[in-house]
């Protein structure tokens, strides 16, 4: 079985890099890429789900993935 | 925790600016920073710095809503992040803003007189001569304040009432300015990746 682990997930079609999940992110794992979306660094985070409860637009889900 | 910086603050310089309105409405001409701030990080750094940082208004809403518990903290409905609503909306913004401009330049060329009143939600006309004491140089100068202040008190309202129906930042969702500086690191970033 491939271990796993939750992950924040960012629908970047929709976000409006607003960088709300950065400013709450306490591993700063989230990072707003040129403007444009919120990325976020899969070896940092650990699924916490702050930033998807932040996220005013909901476009962040936490998915489990492999590790 | 995070380390707080200086930036962490600018809510106060947001809330004082909405209070100042209500005694000067010269003031008003203050919140050009609000417009020209976020373009001008955008054009030189093709980052939404401004937004990500800098933004008092959200700040106060983040403060609001979520220290202060004043939201449901529901999700926003799916069509005001669709981009339709979004461009939709600063259109709008924009053909309003340019309407406020008309009405300044109006009163400048001495065809109108100066109305003191604040319009919100571009409907209601709220009495607001208290807090005009006559100015130094046109009348046009206190009706682009008057104006001015009618769009930023109303995006505040909008503002206030998506943060307790929705998540305490959706006004960031759907933001004029947001959606603009996001429009302009998307126009940097196709350019400079060609």
């Amino acid at each position: 079985m491939v271990p796993t682990k939750r992950n924040a997930v960012v629908d970047q079609a929709v976000c409006v890099a607003c960088g709300c999940c950065v400013k709450v992110c306490s591993l700063s794992a989230i990072q707003i890429l040129h403007g444009l979306y919120a990325n976020v660094d899969s070896a940092r985070c650990v699924g916490c789900g702050k930033c998807v409860r932040e996220c005013p637009a909901s476009v962040i889900h936490l998915k489990e993935v492999a590790r | 925790m995070k380390r707080k910086h200086w930036y962490d603050y600018l809510w106060i310089v947001s809330a004082v600016y909405l209070i100042l309105g209500f005694f000067n409405i010269l003031f008003a001409w203050l919140g050009l920073l609000c417009f020209f701030i976020p373009l001008i990080l955008s054009l030189t750094t093709g980052q939404k710095s401004y937004c990500n940082r800098y933004c008092g208004r959200g700040q106060l809403f983040s403060l609001l809503g979520g220290r202060f518990g004043l939201s449901r903290r529901h999700d926003i409905p799916g069509w005001m992040k669709s981009k339709v609503f979004r461009y939709g909306f600063l259109v709008f913004f924009f053909v309003m803003f340019f309407l406020m401009l008309w009405n300044t330049y109006l009163v400048f060329a001495d065809v109108k007189s100066l109305s003191q009143v604040v319009t919100l939600l571009w409907t209601f006309r709220l009495p607001w001569h208290w807090a005009y004491h006559g100015t130094l140089f046109s009348p046009g100068v206190a009706q682009f304040a008057f104006g001015f202040y009618s769009v930023m008190l109303t995006s505040t309202v909008l503002g206030l009432v998506t943060m307790v129906l929705f998540k305490p930042r959706s006004w960031c969702v759907y933001c004029p300015m947001g959606t603009m500086t996001q429009l302009i690191c998307k126009a940097k970033n196709s350019t400079s990746s060609k």
